[in-house]
Order: structure tokens, then C-alpha cells, then sequence
């Protein structure tokens, strides 16, 4: 969804094969490869709570200075997980489960953004 | 902006939605994600927790007004600056509301017709959804000054 509603940020992924339309873009395998593969980051930083800054800290450094990520990114993605989740769980998806998984994903964006120079 | 398509997806989606339901309740979940927005309604009365924001009248009241704003400039979208141009100048000249809280409305409302609409709420109707928001956001800040 990152892909499709912010288009300009398929310009990190050009090697993926076809992004042309939003159904190629969700039935891309390595789409759905990758996005396995940075939720499965962000779980493991969902244990480290208190000290997301330490838990991102080698992956901020990665986005930095290999692949040249603009952390401006890492906001996005995280408002279109709260979408996402918003989707998927309807109803059980509260007032204050929103408040919380924001206060989340801004901290990991923020987490990702650290190391930055 | 939006492609004929889209405006007409966009349109189409909008056109079930309750306005004063989904005004309430954007509205209300912009006060709980993001506490500070409530130093705009605090005559508001009680809104110091979760559901006394959600349940509030006024809130309520404010929602529904808000997004029949919102739902008027749906029938502007070629011209969203002119469309909102008197509420740009109201928001900036007297009710002193900086234009960041228009992205985060509209985010929230992204999220809000997510929730409502689930499978319905495509990548291509989030893609759509997200530039009108941002297009309403950017015209009620283009009076500034």
C-alpha cells in the first residue's frame, strides 16, 4: 500500500519487476517478500519497547548509509500500518489501541531515524 | 489531480458514508491519538478519557460539521483552494489552528474509513483517499499567512 499510495517510494524497490498498477504492485512477490521481511523487524522491535533507539540502531544505520532511505519514509510506512491494521481488525481496532499503535510507529520511525548523519 | 476514475471511486465511497457517525468519530479519534489537538475544544467539556471524547456531544456536533465541509468540497475537487479558501482564512485569522492538524484530520479519516470499510477500502481508494485529504489539507492552509 506504501507502494500505491505514495508512489514516488517504488524508487527504492525498481528491481522488483513490475510496480505498474496497484493489483501488480500487491501480487508482487517480492513486495510481499520484503514487507514479510520489515514486519518481521518491527515485531522483534514491538519486545524492545523501552529502548526502541538501541533495537533499530544497526538497521538506521543500514537505511543511512547503504540504501539511502529518506526517513521521511519510515513516517509514511508506519501511518500505512495504522491503516492497514485499521482494515483488518474493524471494530476491535479502538479509539485508544490507534492512539498507541501511533505512539508505536512514531517511535520506530523516529528509532530508524537516529543514526543518521 | 485525481483521475476521472478515481474521483468517481472516491465519490462513490463517500456517498455511504454517515457523515455524522464518521465526523464523530474522526474527529474524536484525533483528540485521542493526538492529545494536543484538544487545546482547540476545551470548551468542549469532558474529554479526558478515550470514551468521554468519543461520547462527547460536542465532539459529536463538531465531527458532523467538519465532515459535511469535507463532503461539500468532494463536489470541488478540480478547485479544493478556492472551494476552501473562506475556511482557510477562518482557521488561520480566528481560530488560530495550525494547518499541521489538517494532515492529521485527514490521516485519521484515512484510517476511520479503513476501519469502516475493510475489504472495500482498496490500495487504489486508500491511494485516492489519501491525495484529497492531503489536496484539503494544502487548500485550507493556502490562506495563511
Amino acid at each position: 500500500r506504501l507502494l500505491v499510495v505514495y508512489p514516488w517510494t517504488q524508487r527504492f524497490f525498481e528491481h522488483f519487476g513490475d510496480l505498474s498498477t496497484a493489483d501488480a504492485v500487491m501480487g508482487n512477490p517480492k513486495v510481499k517478500a520484503h514487507g514479510k521481511r520489515v514486519l518481521d523487524a518491527f515485531s522483534d522491535g514491538l519486545k524492545h519497547l523501552d529502548d526502541l533507539k538501541g533495537a533499530f540502531a544497526q538497521l538506521s544505520e543500514l537505511h543511512c548509509d547503504k540504501l539511502h532511505v529518506d526517513p521521511e519514509n519510515f513516517r509514511l510506512l508506519g501511518n500505512v500500518l495504522v491503516v492497514v491494521l485499521a482494515r483488518h481488525h474493524g471494530g476491535e481496532f479502538t479509539p485508544v489501541l490507534q492512539a498507541d499503535f501511533q505512539k508505536v510507529v512514531t517511535g520506530v520511525a523516529n528509532a530508524l531515524a537516529h543514526r543518521y548523519h
